[in-house]
């Protein structure tokens, strides 16, 4: 999961719990405000299972989030990611290994400057291409594992340490824009870890033909200066069900692009009958050296990769999600398969009465 | 490992969400019924400027927030307003797009 590096190192579970306290005593000093903005969690729990290569490994994995609005202009909001990962003895005897990892994903401010500008500072996701912020989590992404290109323009940590100014620009019934603009400091702290850089993104969207176009810059500031680019493409047409996601990426040392569409098939009885809460997905991928400095996170060599997945979208909140793989490189292909089961949870942090 | 800090976080965990049964529950609109409340609203609701709110915000929850994910099964409306905070900023959406999608989460 290179989405989550902020630091391979495992944590405490003590550290971790610390850092929860806190946030429940910072929460419960604060005034709750209004019914409707309780301080919520949210996030998803799951249990995975990957083959790669022959190897396999089991992951129990929760990802809690939690958003605490402070008045009535700021939000804090946070996730989290523990998991621990379980996997056959490599020397020869019986049992399992496991290792553990938790920590935390993002912890920032927003604060609403005006109706188009929210100011972000923090520990947060680098804006670039449109995995990180918005499919990474497992109770959103339709694969276990994330695009091979993924790395790209997160400048090794996928959080920057800093402040962001984002928010929509233009919102019209016909067309909107939206943009996000960070910069990031350096930051050796073992939950926050940063390199310096910068960038951004613009998306373009618009609402007839349900397609989003979209750009991103990022420049990383520290060692060798270098220049990350993305652009994105999402199309998913009014009432079918189906959409269609792709995204290109150019570092300095690589690119590489995936496109996955996905069909929901709700044409069949609707989406909540049995039938219909199946979904088909596949994705395509490659990627391509630019040279053989690697730096980036993607694959020593050019790698193409299918992606043909089922999820199965259960009631209350839960998908299955399913995916066999075949990878082709110069160095030998490989099968994954993947399977997990993903519940997704979201409730007020506390009682309160309703408005 | 210092367990007294896990276990008292967990009670907190367990407490929040023990807490949260009571509240009444809001259902975000599975496509279907969105469509179908969205033509009976067309008959009902008072018209704005540029359609009922119901269309609007409906728009702003089809074009923002399923463009990545599926509407959770059902929420506490007390957490309405924290959602829609939450999607301003991950959505970048703007002050009206919020207080329009906030409306149609609270009709």
């Amino acid at each position: 999961m290179p989405r989550f590096r902020l630091s391979y190192l495992p944590v405490t579970l003590a550290r971790l719990a610390r850092f929860v306290l806190f946030v429940m005593a910072m929460l419960c000093a604060s005034r709750p405000g209004s019914a409707q903005d309780t301080p919520l969690i949210s996030g998803g729990v799951g249990f995975q299972t990957s083959t790669n290569g022959g190897n396999t490994k089991y992951q129990p994995i929760i990802e809690p989030l939690l958003a605490a609005p402070i008045g009535p202009r700021v939000l804090v909001e946070s996730r989290a990611a523990i998991l621990e990962t379980w996997a056959p003895r490599t020397d020869g005897g019986s049992g399992y290994d496991h290792t553990y990892f938790g920590a935390l994903t993002y912890l920032q401010g927003d604060v609403t400057l005006t109706p188009h500008v929210t100011l972000v500072g923090g520990s947060f996701l680098i804006p670039f291409g449109t995995y990180n912020e918005r499919l990474s989590p497992i109770w959103i992404s339709n694969f276990q594992s994330g695009p091979l290109i993924s790395p790209l323009g997160l400048m090794s940590t996928g959080t920057g340490v800093g402040g962001m100014l984002r928010g929509s620009a233009v919102s019209h019934p016909k067309y909107s824009i939206d943009y996000a603009a960070y910069f990031s400091a350096s930051s050796d702290n073992e939950q926050f870890n940063s390199d310096r850089s910068f960038g951004g993104r613009a998306d373009l969207y618009l609402p007839k033909p349900r397609l989003e176009l979209g750009l991103s810059y990022g420049r990383l500031l520290q060692g060798t200066h270098e220049n990350f680019y993305g652009a994105h493409l999402w199309w998913e047409p009014k009432d079918t069900g189906f959409r269609l996601r792709s995204e290109f990426a150019r570092g300095h040392h690589a690119q590489g692009y995936w496109v996955e569409a996905d069909y929901r098939m709700q044409a069949f009885g609707g989406p909540d009958s049995v039938i219909g809460r199946f979904e088909p997905v596949f994705r395509m991928q490659q990627t391509f050296r630019r040279d053989t400095i690697v730096s980036d996170g993607l694959p020593l060599v050019n790698t193409q990769r299918a992606d043909f997945g089922l999820d199965y979208n259960l009631p209350h909140n839960t998908r299955i999600i399913t995916s066999y793989s075949r990878q082709f490189s110069s160095t030998g292909d490989r099968n994954i398969w993947e399977t997990g089961i993903v519940y997704r949870f979201l409730f007020p942090a506390w009682k309160g009465r309703s408005k | 490992m210092n367990l007294k800090y896990l276990l008292s976080a967990v009670l907190l965990v367990v407490a929040a969400f023990a807490s949260s049964k009571a509240a009444p529950r809001i259902r975000p609109v599975p496509q279907a019924e969105a469509q179908n409340a969205q033509n009976a609203t067309k008959k009902q609701a008072p018209a704005t400027q540029g359609g009922t709110h119901e269309d609007e915000g409906q728009r702003i929850f089809d074009q923002n927030c399923s463009r990545c994910h599926t509407a959770p099964d059902g929420f506490s409306s007390r957490i309405s307003g924290t959602v829609v905070r939450h999607m301003r900023v991950r959505a970048s959406l703007s002050q009206h797009d919020e207080q329009e999608l906030l409306r149609f989460l609270n009709p």
